[in-house]
């Protein structure tokens, strides 16, 4: 296997970021664990972006992997981190085989409403569950790592941070290779222009389908890294307004590269945390600004800070 | 493209850097000890319960802070700040759900150094937020939120404390008040808010009253989603069923908007209401909630805290500060603050000096302290739950000036379950071993 | 019986709300291609305008009633002008042109600033109009009493929703306005100032927005946070008539209307799904919703 550059920069990162977390205080290591699972679903997000498709209901799948994880825990014996996790991406990618089959009949606002739409529905179950805690949903914990228990507290901490920073490093590495390779090109063709990409004999369709199925499986992924790392999952996972956030983010970040969610994902939650700080009472305000910023003055996202610099080199 | 890709790395291991710096700055910054006693107070700022519970709260340990820190308080709260340490509030918005709270409690404790965390209204907060102050060995005083979950769940709680009361002495003390003054009424109908809290509220409401008022059946039960704040249907599918009593656990502008829509409409003039949480708007509702309508504080809080010294000062100053009388909220976070203070001026550590977790844990665990609810008891759930009494009574409008009318008092050994018991249980076995006055 | 009955009325009072929240959204869609997400902060300003205006009122000696009902529409007209113009002038006007997820972002941004904004301007503590709400009494029809202020809200929800119509499809101004519609670049070559027409719609969208918060204040209690209550109430009707469709988002309302109006009668314990379930139905067999036009694909 070749790695290309790119590539081996996101290894060298993701090596400096886990050697990070031995050093770094706790509160940090779990601002980041958090900012990168949910860079995870704003990378299935971003997935869909690229071809033309803006899901306002990513939430529903951050939430399925968020509860399978908290549910086999609870009742049905998988303790395993891991297994766990697996289990919610497969879950996820079967829920979002079925759910893809309608929805990609859909474009622009009605993709966005319907996917919400499935969100709200699931949350609205969850809210009914009184098993499951209705809104005050349930504490995940008792987990292990192939049968090894990590200490609570620091222990456990670094080991889902590990975790969540290697899922982060192999799904970049995936969706690098598929935005290179011409699959991956064709999504953008797509985004331009559908009908052309028909003319070439391709099937959108099924595209966007695979598409929409993959961003699920990743999004699932960062549901359950996020339970594991909070220990407590609720149904506010598949409220429109979680979605909401993640596309802010990934529009915060633009879709100029693999790494642009991670960073945006990492800026937010510093953005945030720091306003909720300093101005208890209108962090909003400074969030709202701070994306007005971002659109008037990077249009294409925080990536284009990097981007832009180098044209400037190049000329 | 590809001369650029090297730049990448650095640009990413630069940003990353820069961020660990930033944050590092400024978790020295905030780490600095200077010998305050420093406590994290975490409620609703913003959105629909900052309004009712937030900000009422907020601005009583704004207050209290400043008061306690000039030595103002009667005995035996009259040593200034804790322990004779100036207290510095770290004052936090609750909104925006259970993974950030986690995230903004782990700051809190971590980044800001807080020796204490007072807060959390929402349940889904609490039950978050209770393992994580156990794996960061923090003391935490959960003031308001009432699921009976909180310690249920966690049974080994050390750090995590409660000084107000659960949701289930809210309903089982509501079904003894219409049983001691409306024993005639045979039906009733609820309204609820479609989440946890109105659905474990109505839960327990439904059980108590089969109990302790056999005749009474459940004629409708309605189950709006929160915030919606139009309840015209609702309000028809109670009306046409002629229930006697209407029993609701909206708080805030739900509950506002009900009690205005329900009296335009009537049913609040042929059935009465029952608000559990009714206290909390007691100032708002003016004209547009009828006499008699049953409203309640979620214990001796608010309008129903009792007249000893401690509470007339409190009442006092808040008044002064705000031109507004307490309501349940203000009254349980000044509660929970002075709990605070009594397990911190009762660990045996020396004046001034600010007490481990361990150490207010151990002092707080089973204490008996003054309130300004009166006399409180950590006697349930290890000695880490509040037992307290709870009063209901009706509110009346005459000449521009609300009153309270009818008030019945519960001793707390009369609508809290035993040791060890849950609340479901204990209503359904048909309160054994229950002492009323 | 009885309960038919109530699930028509309810079901129609409901339905006129739905309406008046997501007229607003609906003409500024249709003519901007703007999908408006702080359309609930405009709902929320009008609803604090016209309750504080009202408070203030009734708060410094009676006067008579009925000039409530001119300072709760006149609120909603000024509240809805200055934030629409502002709003237009200040920030829309330097994003045109854009991709139109972007301008949905940008006004979810908008919608953060506003929250937070109307917390700085009016705190948090709830205002209340209620007097215009109390003052028309009630109607009793058997054992169901119906509150006459909502029963007029019918009326008015009526009244604007032909008003509207009969601007586009009657009015020389309605016929460009069409004409944007129908084809944005046609209509600037034949020399149609699309500009001022975006200005105007845009405030006639924000103060459909203000005035439907205005209307509905008198029956609530105005607390931060209503208007994110009603954005996705606003955007689900919108979508299930058919984006940019003044009929359409009427015969959405009373559909959504109808059927909540007959789960809280039959099955409350579906209520809660009413609305994403009409929608999700509605978009299954027509997926540009119910009055929505199909695009010709271009190539």
């Amino acid at each position: 296997m070749r790695l290309d550059k790119t590539e081996i920069s996101l290894g060298l990162i993701a090596l400096a970021c886990v050697l990070f977390g031995f050093v770094s205080p706790g509160w940090l290591i779990f601002l980041l664990t958090i900012a990168l699972a949910k860079a995870l679903v704003v990378q299935g997000v971003v997935m869909q972006m690229r071809s033309g498709l803006v899901s306002f209901g990513q939430g529903l799948f951050y939430c399925i992997g968020g509860y399978t994880v908290g549910m086999g825990g609870q009742f049905f014996g998988i303790h395993d981190a891991i297994a766990a996790l697996s289990l919610g991406m497969f879950v996820a990618i079967v829920v979002a085989m079925l759910l893809g089959l309608l929805l990609t009949r859909y474009r622009e606002i009605f993709f966005a409403m319907l996917s919400l739409a499935f969100s709200m529905i699931l949350f609205g179950i969850l809210v009914k569950s009184q098993e499951l805690g209705s809104t005050d949903g349930f504490n995940v914990h008792d987990w292990t790592l192939f049968g090894w228990a990590p200490e609570a507290g620091a222990g456990s901490q670094h080991t889902v941070f590990t975790m969540t920073v290697v899922s982060g490093l192999i799904v970049a590495v995936l969706i690098h290779r598929y935005t290179k390779a011409g699959i991956g090109v064709i999504c953008e063709a797509v985004r331009e222009n559908e009908v052309r990409v028909e003319y070439l004999g391709l099937s959108p369709r099924w595209l966007l389908y695979g598409n929409y199925v993959a961003a699920a499986a990743v999004s699932a992924l960062g549901g359950g890294l996020t339970a594991l790392a909070t220990g407590h999952v609720d149904p506010e996972m598949a409220y429109w307004t979680t979605s909401g956030e993640f596309v802010f983010i990934a529009l915060l970040g633009g879709l100029g590269h693999v790494a642009a969610p991670f960073i945006a994902a990492i800026v937010f939650s510093f953005v945030r945390t720091y306003a909720i700080e300093f101005v208890p009472h209108t962090w909003q305000m400074i969030l709202g600004f701070t994306l007005l910023a971002v659109i008037i003055f990077l249009p294409k996202g925080l990536w284009s800070l990097v981007s832009r610099e180098k044209t400037g080199e190049r000329a | 493209m590809k001369n650029n890709k090297s730049k990448f790395s650095k640009y990413l291991v630069s940003g990353v850097a820069a961020l660990a710096l930033a944050a590092g700055a400024a978790g020295s910054a905030s780490a600095a000890e200077n010998g305050k006693f420093r406590v994290g107070i975490v409620t609703f700022l913003s959105g629909p319960a900052a309004g009712p519970f937030g900000v009422p709260s907020a601005n009583a340990a704004k207050v209290l802070v400043e008061e306690l820190n000039k030595g103002n308080l009667p005995a035996p709260y009259d040593k200034i700040g804790i322990n004779g340490a100036e207290i510095e509030a770290v004052i936090i918005d609750e909104a925006g759900g259970a993974t950030k709270q986690v995230e903004e409690y782990r700051n809190l404790v971590q980044r800001q150094k807080v020796d204490a965390v007072i807060g959390y209204v929402s349940s889904g907060d609490c039950l978050a937020i209770a393992p994580v102050a156990e794996e960061l060995k923090t003391f935490t005083i959960a003031y308001d939120c009432g699921t009976p979950r909180l310690f249920a769940d966690n049974p080994d709680a050390a750090y995590m404390f409660r000084t107000g009361l659960d949701a289930s002495v809210d309903n089982i003390g509501a079904v003894r008040y219409l049983a001691a003054t409306r024993p005639d009424v045979t039906r009733l109908a609820g309204i609820q808010q479609n989440y946890s809290w109105g659905q474990d509220s109505w839960a327990d409401f439904t059980a108590a009253a089969s109990v302790l008022m056999p005749e009474a059946e459940i004629v409708e039960e309605q189950f709006p989603k929160i915030y919606q704040g139009q309840y015209g249907a609702e309000i028809s599918a109670l009306s046409v069923k002629r229930p006697e009593i209407v029993h609701s656990s909206f708080w805030g502008g739900d509950m506002e908007a009900l009690v205005l829509q329900a009296n335009a409409r009537g049913l609040l003039e042929d059935a009465t209401g029952l608000l559990t949480c009714g206290e909390a708007s007691f100032a708002t509702y003016k004209d547009q909630a009828p006499n008699g309508m049953i409203i309640g504080a979620r214990g001796p809080f608010g309008q129903f805290a009792p007249d000893n010294e401690l509470n007339t000062w409190f009442e006092g100053v808040y008044q002064n500060a705000y031109d507004l009388e307490p309501v349940y909220p203000a009254t349980k976070m000044a509660q929970a603050i002075l709990g605070l203070k009594y397990a911190a001026e009762n660990a045996g550590v020396a004046d001034k000096e600010i007490p481990s977790a361990e150490q207010l844990a151990a002092a707080m665990k089973g204490a008996t302290f003054e309130s300004v609810s009166g006399t409180v008891e950590m006697a349930r759930a290890n000695g880490h739950q509040a037992m307290q009494g709870i009063t209901y009574g009706e509110y009346h409008y005459e000449d521009g000036v609300a009153s309270i009318k009818n008030a019945v008092s519960f001793d707390g050994e009369c609508v809290t379950p035993p040791e060890g018991v849950a609340a479901a249980d204990w209503i359904a076995d048909g309160f054994p071993g229950a002492k009323c006055n | 019986m009885t309960s038919l009955l109530a699930v028509l009325i309810d079901g129609s009072i409901y339905a006129s709300w739905l309406f008046l929240v997501a007229a607003g959204l609906t003409v500024i869609y249709g003519v901007m291609r703007i999908l408006n997400m702080a359309h609930g902060s405009f709902y929320a300003i009008g609803a604090y305008s016209a309750a504080s205006l009202v408070g203030w009122y009734f708060n410094n000696g009676m006067g008579p009633a009925w000039v409530s009902y001119l300072l709760l529409v006149g609120a909603a007209l000024v509240a809805g002008l200055i934030v629409g113009v502002i709003v237009e002038r200040g920030l829309l006007r330097l994003m045109y042109g854009r991709d139109e997820i972007l301008m949905v972002i940008i006004t979810y941004a908008l919608l953060l600033i506003l929250e937070d904004g109307m917390k700085i301007v009016w705190g948090v503590s709830p205002y209340f109009a209620y007097q215009p709400y109390s003052e028309l009494g009630r109607t009793s029809l058997g054992l169901l009493k119906v509150s006459n202020y909502d029963v007029a809200l019918v009326g008015v929800s009526a009244l604007l929703g032909l008003g509207l119509w009969a601007w586009l499809e009657r009015t020389n101004q309605g016929k460009v306005l069409r004409a944007v519609i129908h084809d944005r670049e046609i209509a600037v070559a034949m020399g149609v100032n699309v500009k001022l027409m975006f200005t105007i719609t845009f405030v006639l969208g924000t103060t459909l927005g203000a005035l439907a918060g205005a209307l509905t204040a008198p029956a609530i209690s105005v607390v931060p946070g209503i208007g994110i209550e009603v954005i996705v109430l606003a955007f689900a009707v919108v979508v299930i008539g058919g984006l940019g469709s003044i009929g359409g988002a009427a015969v959405g309302a009373l559909l959504v209307g109808l059927s909540r109006a007959a789960a809280v009668h039959y099955a409350p314990e579906f209520e809660l799904f009413v609305i994403y379930g009409v929608m999700s139905l509605v978009l299954a067999f027509r997926p540009e919703g119910l009055f929505g036009r199909t695009l010709a694909r271009k190539i």
